[in-house]
C-alpha cells in the first residue's frame, strides 16, 4: 500500500486520503429519537414502511433517496403532522427520549414544541413582524414574560445568522426579508421554542444557491444547539450537512422502504447495498 | 482541598426547560379555551342550521300532500273551483329559464374569459359592473325590465327571461372567471409555445380544463334565477292558463307561490306549498348535480 501510494500522483494521493478520511465514523451520540418499524399509510395505502433507526444528539441526520421514497412522509411521521390528515395512520414505534410519540397520553402539541419543523418553502406568517414571527411559537406555548421572549428571539436570530441584518428592523414585516432571509427566519422561529430535534423538509429547494449554502452552513453550526433530521434530494447536499444518513426507495408496491442506514461517508463510499451504490453514484433517482 | 466548579449553565438548556414548562403549565388553559371556542363554533353552526331544517321540513310537511297526477299535468283552475295543478306554471318557468340560459351562458362565459385573460381597465371596469348588477335588489330589475320592455311590448315570457337574464348574467360571468382563471398559466403557455393563437388556446385548453368550473356556475346560476320573484312579478304578469309561447304573459312557479299563498283558499294555499316544494326540490337537484358532475369530470382527468 504504502508502495503504491508512492508511485501514482499527486491527485491520486489526494483522493486516497480523502477516502480515508471520510471513513472516520462519527462519535456515537445519545440517542435522542428511536423509530422502530415505522410505516405511514393514507387511506389504506402504503406510503413509507418498517423504516426503523436511531437519531442521535449533536448529530444532522439526512433522509435521502428519489422522489415517491416517503422520506417527507415518514418526517412528518416524526412530530404527528400526520395527525391533521383523517386518512393518515402511522404504525410502529416511535420515540421522544423516554416519550412514546403516539402513545394516546401524549399531547401532540407539547410533543410539536420539543420537534420543531421547518418546511420546503419559507412561510413566515405575514401578518407578523420579524419579531412577532420569532417568538409566535413561544406565545403559541402560553409564554408571556417580556424578558424571556427578547432573549428567546435574540438567541434565535443570531442562531439562525439572521440578527445582524435584523436587529434594527425587528417591526419590520417579515414579508420584507429576501426568499433566504424568509427562510433563516422560519429557521429561527422554529429555534426559539429551543426544541430537542428540528426536522428540516427540502428547505433549500425553493432557495438559490447562495441563500442555499447559507443555510448549509447553518444547519452545520446548529447541531451543537438541536438535533436535526433533514430531508433532501440533493446527494451532495447529504454529504455536506449530515452526519448519518437514511436512504429510502420505493418498493414493488410503491410504498417507501429502508435500504440502508449508516454514518454518511460509509454509505456514501462503501454502501452495503448495491442500489446504494447506483444511487449515490447518479446511476438513477 | 478540592475545588469542584460547577460547569457553567447553558443559557440554551435553561430556556428550554423555561419554555417547556410554561408549554406544560399554561397547556390546560390552552385545551379549555380550545374547547370552548369550538363549542362556540358549533353552537353557531346550530344557529345557522336549525332554520335551514325548518324551512325544509315545512315545506315537505306542507307541500308534500299537494303533489298528485293532477299537480304535475293540470293548470291552475280559477279560484274556489276545485285546485287543479301548477303546469301551466311549470312551463312558464321552463321556456322563460331556458331563454335566460340561451342568452346569458354564451355572453356571461365570454365575458368571464375576457376577464381571466385581460387585466386591462375595461376588464377592471366590467368586473365591477358585474360585482355592482350581483348587488342590485331584484325588484329594481322587476321595474327596470317593466320600463324598459312592458310599457313598450306588454307583459310578456321575454320580458320575463329578461329580468331572469339581467339576475343570472353577473353570476355566470364572474362564475366562469373564476373557473378560467382555475386553469394553471403554465398549460396556455404549453399551448402558445406549440402555436396556438390565443382564441385556439382558449377554446382548446382553457375551456375544457374550466368545465366542470363552468358547469357548476352556469347550474348555481340557473338555480337562483329559477327562484327570483320580483322581476317576473313586473314583467310576466301571471296566466291561470297554460301558454308556452313567450310572447304572452305567462305563468312560473314562483308567481303561483306569490299569487296562491295568500289566497282565502285552502286547496290554493296548499298548491302554493306544492310548487314551493318542487322548486325547492329543482333547486337542489341542480346544486348537488352540479357538484357530482364536476367532481365526476374531475375525476375522469386523473
Amino acid at each position: 500500500m504504502t508502495e503504491a501510494i508512492s508511485h501514482t500522483s499527486r491527485t491520486e494521493d489526494v483522493v486516497t486520503v480523502r477516502a480515508e478520511e471520510v471513513l472516520v465514523e462519527p462519535p456515537m451520540g445519545d440517542v435522542v429519537m428511536t423509530l422502530r418499524d415505522v410505516a405511514v399509510s393514507f387511506g389504506g395505502r402504503m406510503a413509507v414502511r418498517g423504516v426503523s433507526f436511531d437519531v442521535r444528539a449533536g448529530e444532522v441526520t439526512a433522509l435521502i433517496g428519489p422522489s415517491g421514497s416517503g422520506k417527507t412522509t415518514l418526517l412528518r411521521a416524526l412530530n404527528r403532522m400526520h395527525d391533521a390528515v383523517r386518512t393518515a395512520s402511522v404504525s410502529g414505534t416511535v420515540r421522544l427520549g423516554d416519550l412514546d410519540v403516539y402513545a394516546p397520553t401524549t399531547d401532540a402539541t407539547l410533543l410539536r414544541s420539543r420537534v420543531g419543523m421547518v418546511f420546503q418553502r419559507p412561510n413566515p406568517f405575514p401578518t407578523m413582524s420579524i419579531y412577532d414571527n420569532a417568538v409566535a411559537g413561544l406565545r403559541f406555548n402560553g409564554v408571556r414574560k417580556r424578558a424571556l421572549l427578547d432573549e428567546a428571539a435574540e438567541s434565535a436570530l443570531i442562531g439562525a445568522a439572521l440578527w445582524d441584518s435584523v436587529k434594527d428592523r425587528l417591526k419590520a414585516h417579515a414579508s420584507t426579508l429576501s426568499g433566504g432571509e424568509q427562510q433563516r427566519l422560519c429557521i429561527a422561529r422554529a429555534l426559539a421554542v429551543e426544541p430537542e430535534v428540528l426536522l428540516m423538509d427540502e428547505p433549500t429547494s425553493a432557495l438559490d444557491p447562495i441563500a442555499t449554502k447559507r443555510i448549509e452552513e447553518l444547519v452545520g453550526e446548529l447541531k451543537e444547539r438541536v438535533t436535526i433530521v433533514i430531508v433532501t434530494h440533493n446527494m451532495q447536499q447529504a454529504m455536506r450537512v449530515s452526519d448519518r444518513c437514511a436512504f429510502l426507495l420505493m418498493g414493488e408496491d410503491k410504498a417507501g422502504e429502508l435500504i440502508e442506514f449508516g454514518p454518511t461517508a460509509r454509505l456514501f463510499s462503501e454502501p452495503s447495498d448495491p442500489r446504494t451504490l447506483d444511487y449515490v453514484n447518479g446511476r438513477f433517482g | 482541598m478540592t475545588v469542584v466548579l460547577e460547569p457553567p449553565a447553558d443559557p440554551t438548556l435553561e430556556r428550554r426547560a423555561a419554555i417547556q414548562a410554561a408549554a406544560a403549565s399554561s397547556l390546560r388553559r390552552r385545551k379549555v379555551s380550545s374547547s370552548v371556542a369550538l363549542g362556540v363554533c358549533w353552537l353557531f353552526l346550530a344557529i345557522a342550521v336549525v332554520p335551514l331544517v325548518a324551512v325544509v321540513y315545512y315545506v315537505l310537511a306542507k307541500g308534500l300532500p299537494a303533489w298528485s297526477t293532477d299537480f304535475f299535468t293540470q293548470p291552475t283552475k280559477p279560484e274556489g273551483v276545485a285546485a287543479g295543478g301548477v303546469w301551466n306554471a311549470i312551463v312558464g318557468t321552463m321556456v322563460i329559464t331556458a331563454i335566460a340560459v340561451a342568452v346569458t351562458v354564451p355572453v356571461g362565459l365570454l365575458c368571464g374569459l375576457y376577464l381571466a385573460e385581460s387585466d386591462s381597465g375595461v376588464a377592471a371596469t366590467l368586473r365591477f359592473t358585474a360585482d355592482v348588477m350581483t348587488g342590485i335588489p331584484s325588484i329594481t330589475v322587476g321595474i327596470f325590465g317593466y320600463i324598459a320592455i312592458v310599457r313598450n311590448f306588454g307583459y310578456s315570457g321575454y320580458a320575463g327571461a329578461f329580468a331572469i337574464g339581467f339576475i343570472m348574467l353577473p353570476v355566470i360571468t364572474r362564475a366562469g372567471e373564476t373557473a378560467f382563471r382555475g386553469v394553471p398559466h403554465s398549460l396556455n403557455e404549453a399551448a402558445m409555445a406549440l402555436g396556438a393563437r390565443k382564441a385556439t388556446v382558449a377554446r382548446r385548453i382553457v375551456l375544457p380544463t374550466a368545465l366542470p368550473g363552468v358547469i357548476t356556475g352556469v347550474l348555481l346560476a340557473v338555480a337562483r334565477g329559477l327562484g327570483e320573484t320580483a322581476p317576473l312579478l313586473l314583467t310576466i304578469f301571471g296566466n291561470q292558463f297554460l301558454q308556452w309561447s313567450p310572447s304572452k304573459p305567462m305563468e312560473a312557479l314562483p308567481i303561483l307561490i306569490y299569487n296562491d299563498s295568500s289566497q282565502p283558499y285552502a286547496d290554493q294555499v296548499q298548491l302554493a306549498w306544492g310548487a314551493a316544494l318542487l322548486l325547492m326540490v329543482v333547486v337542489l337537484v341542480l346544486s348537488i348535480g352540479s357538484r357530482l358532475l364536476a367532481a365526476h369530470l374531475q375525476k375522469e382527468r386523473r
